[in-house]
């Protein structure tokens, strides 16, 4: 993937970044590979204050070579800077990545803020160290999909196809 | 400041093929036999009679093995005595006939009052040491009721926004009396004064406390992203806990290098161990552009590593790692001083390595991972607990943690012997191999133009994801193979307890602050701000200022709000 910055600053990034969406080339460079049908586009990000960024990437990675169009956000998002970048990505899904135990707030604050911008449509899923008890609360306000640790990247990219593919957005 | 020495044979060379056997040039003889009896002098100087030392069988067991021929120049020159030059057998003569490692489970969550129950009780069950896990917002250097830590505060560790919630953590134990790791590097100098400022409320004279700050930014730009200032003023500031602590502290490690979260982030053991080591002499060198002696400084500089699942490979990481660093500070910095040629480590069992599908099975994998650090020569270790893919541990599951350290201490017998598996062909093989691939590695990053320029550049954070994403296609290919998660899945998942943070956490933590806010000293908070912001712009040690800022009541944030004010901040690079 390659660093689409908002501003064009110099690499030593001193300059804020928000949102600073990363597009992926990969995924650009298999445009249309899935047939013809609208290519799946959706933002992965990390809200929150954790800066454990391994597991992102690697989903981010990993669905941008199964064809989608990932938009990474970066670390430390506001939900505020993750729904606007949804907004302006016109994305059909958004994939949180959480290991700071902030979940249960940040999650619910996306999806309310999503659904304040009109997004409601826009599916919401994440992963990170999130207890299982805490799984149905978190589909109880909106999220569509919790993946815990241990999960196949394979598994990740079939529910995405499977849930924001078919030309549904 | 001095210059480095010119060259010497010792760094980069090649290792010779058969390093595990023994040529004797007779001139070595004296030298070689010189080396033994001083080091039974010192061994026998300081370990302990009384615990058994034989085998479950009754064998009786030698504090160390070597090769008969004992004047080998070739085992002086690689392995040598455990408490001698290179220190491959380890940093100490008897090892842990002396002394143990130091058990230090790393615990924090909540509130102050919280956590210091938590430590009360660790404490209580034999652990020797403390361990400070800070919550995201204080690792941030945010004060608890800044807007962006909604849903944060208290979360991963505890939350630390002032010198009154670090007395509440250190309440009713002896600052004097314990030593304590805090795992903060970002705001390490602040988090320091409040230690410092804790202590001296308690009435504690400095020179008596005895701790680590992790302090180590440079893994931060690499792999654990905690960063809050650039490169140069971050570099800045860890040299001055350094003079500090030289000064005021003169047994506090103002700095542990870490390996660990590199590891953790993805990369393999030879990365973890070369990165780490390039970062050290980075501090190195910082520290003697400051104009400090480097023998002032560098007995106090520490290191953490990972302990991963490769048995042999992790146990050979530490050797290489000792065996390197002694090397680089003797010849290419200079240093005199034995104490500044060793390296001493504390580890931590391989976080990644735990699932969440089976998570009795994590309970082996730390016991086999702590066994490797054990059997590598660590001077202290936390065990991971059993339920931390899920969430920070109960007080159960960590108390299994420790348990798993006292058995490998007390049961085994693996303590009888320094550095037991020091000469099998493999181990040997493998700890040449890793420090070859190591000085490579600092070939490469002298060939980007040093380890700022590689920052730069990305280097280190591309090398870490290219190795996380190849392990992810191993685990994915089943090529690698994961009990429970990609081979024999389906056994017993079990509910597990896991610890739940009371939402109550963060309204309590924040009406602490307004409180403190409302009935502090407000001139006297100005005024120590102002004193921080001139050190600060004018390149005078901030830790005076810190310490006062901490017993005038002001805030972490306050504070770090002024630094971030003279230093500005640092983002990401945005590449994946």
């Amino acid at each position: 993937m390659v660093a689409r910055r908002n501003n064009k600053s110099n690499n030593l990034g001193k300059s804020s970044s928000a949102p600073s969406a990363v597009r992926s080339a990969a995924s650009a460079l298999k445009r249309d590979a899935d047939g013809g049908g609208r290519r799946i586009r959706l933002i992965v990000g990390k809200s929150g204050l954790d800066g454990h960024d391994r597991g992102v990437k690697i989903v981010a990675r990993a669905l941008a070579e199964a064809g989608m169009e990932v938009i990474y956000t970066g670390l430390r998002q506001t939900p505020e800077q993750i729904a606007e970048a949804a907004l302006q990505e016109d994305a059909a899904g958004v994939g949180l990545s959480i290991l700071s135990g902030a979940h249960l707030t940040i999650f619910r604050r996306v999806r309310e803020l999503l659904d304040e911008r009109g997004l409601g449509d826009v599916v919401l899923f994440g992963g990170g160290i999130i207890p299982a008890e805490d799984v149905p609360a978190l589909q109880k306000m909106g999220v569509d999909r919790v993946f815990g640790p241990g999960t196949s990247t394979a598994e990740i990219a079939d529910y995405v196809r499977g849930r924001l593919g078919g030309g549904t957005k | 400041m001095r210059k480095p020495a010119a060259k010497n044979r010792n760094i980069g060379r090649k290792p010779s093929r058969n390093s595990g056997r023994m040529v004797k040039p007779p001139d070595r003889r004296a030298s070689a036999d010189g080396a033994l009896s001083a080091w039974r002098e010192a061994c026998a100087a300081s370990h302990p009679i009384g615990e058994r030392r034989a085998t479950l069988g009754g064998l009786h067991v030698e504090p160390i093995y070597f090769p008969v021929d004992h004047s080998a120049a070739e085992y002086a020159e690689q392995l040598g005595f455990p408490g001698q030059f290179p220190f491959t057998r380890g940093i100490h003569a008897s090892m842990y006939r002396g002394r143990l490692w130091t058990m230090r489970q790393f615990a924090g969550f909540g509130t102050a009052r919280e956590t210091n129950e938590r430590y009360r009780f660790l404490l209580g069950r034999g652990q020797t040491g403390l361990s400070m896990a800070f919550d995201f917002p204080t690792l941030m250097g945010y004060d608890s009721d800044h807007p962006r830590c909604l849903g944060e505060v208290g979360r991963c560790g505890v939350a630390v926004s002032s010198l009154a919630d670090m007395e509440t953590v250190f309440e009713g134990i002896p600052m004097g009396e314990v030593s304590t790791s805090m795992t903060i590097n970002g705001p390490a100098a602040v988090l320091l004064a409040f230690y410092v400022a804790a202590a001296e409320r308690q009435g504690v004279e400095r020179k008596k406390l005895r701790g680590t700050i992790q302090n180590d930014i440079l893994k931060e730009y690499h792999a654990q992203n905690s960063w809050i200032f650039p490169p140069e003023p971050s570099m800045r500031l860890a040299v001055d806990t350094f003079e500090f602590c030289a000064e005021e502290l003169p047994q506090w490690y103002p700095i542990s290098i870490s390996g660990y979260h590199i590891r953790e982030a993805g990369s393999t053991a030879l990365q973890e161990l070369a990165f780490t080591l390039a970062d050290g002499f980075a501090y190195v060198e910082a520290g003697v552009a400051r104009g400090l002696d480097v023998d002032r400084f560098a007995p106090r500089l520490s290191f953490f590593f990972d302990a991963h699942m490769d048995f042999f490979e992790e146990i050979a990481k530490f050797r290489a790692a000792r065996r390197i660093w002694a090397r680089h500070m003797r010849d290419r910095y200079g240093a005199r001083d034995p104490r500044s040629w060793m390296l001493r480590f504390h580890t931590q069992t391989a976080g990644c390595s735990l699932t969440a599908q089976e998570p009795y099975n994590n309970v082996v994998r730390t016991a086999l991972e702590a066994l490797s650090a054990v059997l590598g020569g660590t001077q202290s270790l936390h065990t991971n607990s059993l339920d931390e893919s899920y969430a920070l541990p109960t007080e159960g599951a960590v108390e299994l943690a420790l348990r798993t350290q006292q058995v490998i201490a007390h049961e085994t017998g693996v303590v009888s012997v320094a550095d037991p598996l020091g000469g099998s062909y493999y181990l040997e093989e493998l700890t040449d191999r890793l420090e070859a691939g190591a000085e490579e590695i600092f070939r490469k990053i002298e060939s980007l133009g040093g380890i700022y320029r590689a920052i730069e550049d990305g280097y280190f954070r591309r090398e870490i994801a290219g190795s996380a994403a190849r392990y992810q296609r191993e685990v994915e290919s089943g090529r690698q193979v994961v009990v429970g998660v990609n081979r024999y899945g389906g056994g017993a998942a079990g509910p597990i307890p896991v610890l739940r943070i009371d939402p109550a956490v963060e309204e309590a933590q924040r009406a602490r602050l307004a409180e403190l806010r409302r009935t502090r000293d407000a001139a006297r908070v100005r005024s120590s701000l102002d004193a921080l912001r001139a050190a600060a712009t004018g390149g005078a040690n901030v830790m005076p200022a810190l310490i006062e800022g901490a017993h005038a009541g002001a805030t972490l944030g306050e504070m770090v709000g002024v630094l971030r004010e003279v230093f500005g901040e640092y983002h990401e690079l945005d590449r994946v």
